[in-house]
């Protein structure tokens, strides 16, 4: 009991959660939990046996060699694999029968490895489709221009910019997400996932590209979203400073299986994450 | 680039533009100073340029090639008709606009009904397939057409498939089409029409829904993830598209005297294609603009006879070809950006 009492940060634990629900988290449920999540390409087990559970405003970091499964694990996460063991809950409600659009409404967004935005759209209108399910007008309303719909595109206008600003980017409103240059538009598919209003938020190697100084923002950015947004974020990144200088629970994967799971310092001192990364001494093999 | 404000322009342009156009013509034609072909050709240009239009809401706007267009048409234009015959028949509604505008609108519903029903199955293919079963439907809309009959006997309807032994007026006779059709289409029913389509076109994208739209077209997965349904959307574009189809299949057919079922052939589905094509893939007012002069162009070329759509052949290309020279594309933008750079040198004056 002593250890919880001093404890301030979240933990991202194993299912079924042994009371390790965080302080700041008490009396809240947790906002993910998955239990021995796993996914068959054939006989491939991508993604075997994953049991997280995540905290309502958590920073988690998910890691591990190329190829070890982590984009499939969003991919899980967000329907666009359809998981072939395991559940899934969301805020208690179970995830099992929704589909990608479903889980968007439901409140997980992402962002992707490789960016997704719409290239031929403005800033601001990729900003405008995260809203979609935010602010609604219906297709009559907005083809005949009722009262209804400048009063949706108003509405959207405000909080477009709003959101925009977290990132200092609505000086780049009216430019085509297209042309901007790569950190602009890693940031911007944050800020459109955003505006989808989410509760847990997932970023795919969100400082993929980026140099020190801009993962230093970023890093900034990110605790920023979760204080002012009160969001759960998981986030798969291969900068070790942007991960253990932010996440306060780092998952480690390796072929597909959790290899480890604690805090950054219980991780850096884990053996096993060792080994998954750098390999065996030759004398142990011996 | 485009910008919310340089759309809201180019839609006013165009819009004034047609306006003023249609006056124009308007005052030709009251003065008799038009061509007898052009003056035959207006209503058609019109329906042309509400296919172009409709088409490039499916193609360029919601990015999926649809290859038949014209059956749409072919439903719009029989059904309109058929309606227009019915109500003279049966409720000798003598009004031609009142008839027009209901057979119009009736065009329009049977068409959105067929899109509706065709386009659940088929929105869930993709790409070639999408193409491949929407020529198909073309096709078999327009064999159907050739089998089915329709009389009017008073405020009733008869329909018989492969069999014309009905009672009353035949309003549709086979494989014979449409005869005797009363041609009530006027051209400023048209140019209604066209703003119609250019307004819901122009307004739906720049709506939620038409951002809906153009995200799905964009970039599927990244629409999904933001929660857009894609096949709703699809279906919304598809839909509208095929509704405005009928309307002009309405305007057309109860512009002609005779219609045959075989109008609304697969050439006709590709050539409303090669209209979007040139105007610009999702460019609307670029529809409207390759829609009236590609109507226009054979008709001019007339004098060619025999080799006269190897000529229309050979000025597509031409077109294409001369309209991707780079060098021609500089030109332009050089000549667009010294407008837009005086107007801003202008406005930081002021």
């Amino acid at each position: 009991m002593s250890e919880r009492k001093h404890r301030q940060q979240t933990q991202m634990v194993p299912y079924p959660s042994k009371s390790f629900v965080p302080e700041r988290d008490l009396g809240f449920m947790p906002v993910l939990e998955c239990s021995h999540l796993g996914i068959e390409f054939g006989g491939l087990k991508a993604v075997d046996d994953f049991s997280v559970v995540m905290g309502k405003t958590e920073i988690g970091g998910l890691i591990g060699p190329n190829g070890a499964g982590k984009t499939t694990v969003f991919n899980l996460l967000t329907k666009v694999y359809q998981p072939t063991h395991g559940t899934m809950m969301l805020e208690g409600r179970d995830m099992g029968n929704m589909t990608t659009v479903d889980v968007s409404k439901a409140g997980i967004a992402r962002t992707f490895q490789n960016i997704r935005l719409f290239n031929n759209m403005t800033v601001e209108e990729n900003v405008r489709i995260g809203l979609h399910n935010q602010i609604r007008c219906g297709m009559f309303s907005g083809i005949l221009r009722m009262p209804k719909y400048w009063k949706a595109e108003k509405e959207q206008h405000e909080k477009t910019l709003e959101l925009l600003n977290i990132f200092d980017m609505a000086g780049m409103a009216d430019e085509r997400a297209g042309s901007l240059p790569y950190g602009a538009q890693r940031r911007l598919e944050i800020v459109r996932a955003l505006a989808t209003n989410p509760k847990l938020l997932l970023l795919d190697e969100p400082a993929a590209g980026m140099n020190p100084h801009e993962t230093e923002e970023l890093m900034e950015n990110i605790t920023k979203i979760r204080d002012q947004f009160r969001i759960a974020i998981l986030l798969i990144e291969h900068d070790m400073s942007l991960v253990m200088g932010i996440c306060e629970d780092i998952c480690v994967l390796n072929f597909g299986k959790i290899i480890a799971k604690g805090t950054p310092e219980e991780i850096q001192a884990n053996p096993a994450v060792i080994e998954a990364y750098l390999g065996k001494r030759k004398e142990a093999e011996a | 680039m485009k910008t919310k404000k340089s759309r809201m322009i180019t839609s006013l342009v165009t819009y004034a533009v047609l306006i003023l156009l249609f006056v124009i013509l308007t005052v030709m034609i009251n003065n008799k100073t038009i061509s007898r072909t052009l003056k035959g050709q207006l209503i058609p240009i019109c329906s042309w340029i509400v296919m172009a239009v409709s088409l490039n809401l499916v193609v360029g706007i919601s990015g999926e090639l649809s290859l038949g267009h014209a059956g749409f048409m072919s439903i719009g234009a029989f059904s309109g008709i058929i309606t227009s015959g019915w109500l003279l028949n049966g409720f000798q509604m003598e009004d031609p606009a009142l008839r027009l505008l209901i057979a119009i609108a009736a065009g329009g519903v049977i068409a959105g009904v067929a899109g509706a029903l065709i386009g659940i199955p088929v929105l869930r293919l993709r790409g070639d397939y999408l193409a491949i079963v929407t020529l198909a439907f073309g096709e078999i809309i327009k064999n159907v057409m050739n089998c089915v009959y329709v009389s009017a006997e008073g405020r009733s309807l008869h329909w018989g498939f492969l069999n014309g032994d009905l009672p009353g007026t035949l309003l549709l006779n086979g494989p014979m089409g449409a005869v005797k059709v009363k041609t009530i289409a006027t051209f400023t029913a048209g140019f209604i029409l066209v703003m119609f389509s250019l307004v819901v076109v122009l307004n739906l994208v720049n709506s939620r829904s038409g951002r809906a739209i153009m995200a799905a077209r964009d970039n599927r997965i990244a629409a999904e993830a933001m929660g857009i349904n894609i096949t709703k959307y699809k279906m919304m574009a598809f839909v509208t598209a095929a509704v405005m189809a009928g309307m002009a299949g309405a305007l057309y057919g109860l512009s002609m005297a005779t219609l045959l079922p075989t109008k609304f052939s697969f050439n006709e589905s590709i050539n409303v294609l090669v209209f979007v094509v040139l105007g610009g893939i999702g460019n609307i007012p670029g529809s409207v603009v390759s829609a009236a002069a590609l109507t226009i162009l054979p008709e001019r070329l007339r004098f060619l006879q025999n080799y006269r759509m190897l000529a229309y052949a050979v000025l597509l290309i031409l077109v294409m070809l001369l309209s991707n020279n780079p060098l021609l594309k500089s030109l332009w933008r050089n000549l667009f950006s010294g407008i837009r750079g005086k107007r801003k040198e202008e406005e930081m004056r002021a």
